[in-house]
């Protein structure tokens, strides 16, 4: 197997989170930011253009709606002076939205079960195999399964995936029951003396529900061998969806209780402005973002940075 | 809750109509509300603005104003714009002028483009056609092996050279390859890109350049949202794009991207991408986009599907049990087989007019399962011909029998013999062209 994908760009591994990220920011809100510095008069054309924007960041129609309408009863009531103090009241209505800082993953001793799911092609396999490198980073021994027997090769692509981040994949044929193939991960991995075990499922749309079915099956065979497990269950979102992405949000909470959400490809110009609309209707905090091709382009989201962020220069 | 467009309109209407007369305002408050589920179906901001323009102009006019019927007079309007946004014909492969003809297919990653890839070769094939697949995607890990595994499943040959050599130069060997063993078509699968990465975007012009495809067609998720508008800008600008592959339309989402990636680029649609089964590419028809969008459904569609499924003769025959109240147990588990290799039940009924919603009431998802499908296949084929043919047969120690066979209760028999009855009762009816009063409300 060759690793072609580190072929593609030469940068040094860790210097892209950051820097793809600030870029997507900048892509993000910079027109916002920009907006604000344009425009002397907060007149409707202003609020229309402010409206727009929100919307074409995927914010939502709702969402950008209450946002727009908080600003305007804030300055109804005490006028802002400058475009810069409207500026500073959306940063803070935004930040308040996404809630506080980091929320890290609970992950508890002896063996901790990480179940990730989304529906297809959001990058699930990817962002498991960065999780994996993460954890390893940060002193756990993760363990990899290969939930998802039904797609052609996915067995395939979790396994190269594992080689290249030194992280041991636990694997049966295409075709095996997901819940068969967990049940022997616990067991392997108690074996090994593994602490995390992360579950690759298959792409679901959140619209299946026999589909949805099988990931509560999974579900009961982990808590059936570990009562609290799954101790994180994480949907991955890809950047790039629209306001499906909310649809999708609730359906797996309310099949699996999803703890948290891992926001792939934010390296795209894609705004990924759905996350707000989440956070304002299901709380459900953002884990992890994905930014890029490379292993390393992974890191824990911080609401406050990611907010700060938004309206920097 | 994020409505699907469909039922939104349909709320929206439904207000119009219980008032009969429309004033001006009337139509901006409703047009306000199909501007607001247009966004929410992901149309771009741009594409809705124009869009509800439009709409607006034709439907203040005096015209409709003053009609008797002015709902539906709006109602005509929206669907005329939308199928004219959506574009005026439906969408074709051109295969002409080369031998093998190269079909480029590009997108983000994750959009389903390998899935795609299998489903043309195989919707390529019943048009008469001897496709054959290429696996250029050289980057993702196991990329290759899973088009492998699609070709294996649909039987349809695979041209790879593994991940060492460029796509451009797999593309280019495979264009000879496929000359040589008299392929009509060659198939492209590339690597996913953004539209923003050069480097990647720059490999597909050589690819292009190179084998000179008579379609490059983008493949876009339906669920993609105010960004498919610049990915297909940019992808378009660079590549030059024939046609546009819709995937994921067998989810929720409501295809808004479609409108506006035609609004944008005016690039058609050519294919829906519905499920996961490999014989699911649908032929995209503007109009019938359009009327599942306002919610009357898809039926056109359905009907094709089921045609396609049907042995004509066979079609025939249960039309005449029908006629004649003689429609048996094994007919019955006949269609369930029928509905069966058609694709989930749930995605069927969104395409009837009026049961799109009901899917989503947890009493029918819970009657979609498809384990009962499994279980009264099972009573079905637990029985004797006899039986099957005359369930007036059935006595107690009948039931018992076959519900020990079918790992199932008596109880749960004698309710699908009680529903066959039911059934039978109604396919009397409708064969004596009397419409049920049951099916006749859920199609209102």
């Amino acid at each position: 197997m060759v690793f072609n994908i580190f072929r593609k760009k030469e940068q040094p591994a860790g210097a892209g989170v950051a820097e793809s990220l600030e870029k997507t920011r900048g892509g993000l809100f910079g027109a916002v930011r920009n907006m604000f510095q344009a425009r002397r008069e907060l007149d409707a054309a202003f609020w229309d253009e402010l409206e727009e924007r929100l919307i074409q960041a995927d914010l939502g129609a709702h969402t950008t709606a209450d946002l727009v309408d908080t600003l305007r009863e804030t300055h109804d009531k005490r006028r802002f002076d400058s475009p810069e103090q409207a500026e500073a009241a959306l940063r803070q209505e935004m930040m308040r939205l996404l809630g506080g800082g980091t929320v890290g993953l609970n992950l508890p001793l002896p063996l901790a079960v990480i179940l990730v799911v989304g529906v297809n092609g959001v990058g699930k396999t990817t962002s498991i195999a960065k999780l994996a490198k993460f954890l390893a980073q940060s002193g756990r021994k993760p363990l990899l399964v290969a939930g998802d027997t039904f797609r052609a090769a996915a067995i395939d692509q979790l396994k190269v995936w594992g080689e290249r981040v030194a992280v041991p994949v636990v694997a049966q044929g295409p075709g095996s029951d997901p819940s068969a193939v967990v049940f022997d991960g616990i067991k392997a991995a108690r074996a090994r003396g593994a602490d995390v075990l992360i579950v690759d499922t298959a792409g679901r749309l959140h619209t299946k529900i026999n589909l949805m079915e099988e990931l509560k099956k999974v579900q009961r065979i982990v808590q059936r061998q570990i009562p609290d497990a799954p101790h994180e269950t994480l949907l991955v979102l890809d950047a790039v969806t629209g306001q499906n992405a909310l649809v999708q949000a609730k359906s797996f909470t309310q099949a699996v209780g999803v703890t948290g959400l891992v926001l792939a490809k934010l390296d795209s110009s894609s705004k990924g402005g759905v996350v707000f609309s989440i956070a304002q209707e299901l709380s459900l905090p953002i884990k992890f973002v994905g930014t890029g091709e490379r292993v390393d382009d992974f890191a824990p989201f911080d609401a406050g940075e990611f907010a700060g962020a938004l309206f920097a220069e | 809750m994020f409505e699907a467009l469909t039922d939104r309109l349909q709320g929206v209407f439904k207000d119009m109509r219980s008032k009969g007369r429309l004033a001006e305002e009337d139509i901006d408050e409703a047009l306000r509300e199909v501007r607001l589920a247009l966004l929410e179906a992901d149309v771009n901001f741009k594409v809705a603005r124009d869009f509800i323009r439009r709409v607006k102009e034709r439907a203040t006019s005096l015209e409709v104003l003053e009609s008797l019927t002015p709902a539906q007079q709006v109602l005509r309007i929206v669907d005329e714009e939308l199928v004219a946004t959506l574009g005026g014909e439906p969408g074709r492969i051109d295969w002409t002028g080369k031998t093998p003809a190269p079909v480029m297919l590009v997108g983000l990653n994750g959009a389903g483009k390998t899935t795609s890839a299998a489903k043309l070769a195989l919707t390529l094939r019943k048009l008469g056609q001897r496709p054959l697949l290429v696996a250029c995607d050289t980057y993702r890990p196991a990329a290759v092996a899973q088009l492998e595994t699609l070709g294996r499943q649909i039987g349809a040959e695979v041209y790879e050279e593994g991940t060492h050599a460029s796509p451009v130069d797999i593309a280019r060997r495979s264009v000879e390859y496929g000359r040589e063993h008299g392929y009509s078509i060659n198939i492209i699968d590339t690597a996913g890109r953004l539209q923003i990465d050069e480097r990647m975007m720059d490999e597909l012009v050589q690819i292009k350049a190179a084998i000179q495809p008579t379609e490059v067609l983008l493949v876009a998720n339906a669920m993609t949202g105010q960004e498919a508008v610049s990915v297909a800008q940019q992808f378009h600008e660079q590549v030059g794009l024939t046609g546009l592959i819709l995937t994921q339309m067998d989810g929720d989402a409501r295809g808004g991207a479609a409108l506006s990636i035609r609004a944008v680029t005016g690039v058609p649609l050519k294919f829906l991408g519905m499920g996961e089964k490999i014989e699911a590419l649908q032929a995209y028809y503007p109009d019938r986009l359009a009327s599942r969008i306002l919610g009357m459904g898809d039926m056109l569609t359905l009907i094709e599907q089921t045609q396609e499924l049907y042995d004509q003769e066979e079609a025939e025959k249960l039309q005449k049990k029908l006629v004649k109240g003689q429609f048996t147990l094994d007919d019955f588990l006949g269609q369930l087989q029928q509905i069966k290799r058609m694709g989930s039940l749930s995605s069927i009924m969104d395409m009837i007019p009026g049961l799109s919603q009901l899917t989503r009431r947890p009493e029918f998802a819970a009657a979609l399962d498809e384990k009962q499908f499994k279980r009264v296949e099972a009573m079905i084929l637990s029985m004797t011909v006899k039986e099957r043919q005359n369930p007036v047969i059935l006595d107690g120690s009948r039931r018992r029998r076959i519900a020990r066979g079918s790992g199932t209760s008596v109880h749960e028999v004698n309710q699908l013999l009680n529903q066959f009855r039911q059934m039978q009762g109604m396919m009397k009816q409708i064969g004596r062209g009397k419409i049920p009063k049951g099916i006749a409300g859920l199609m209102g």
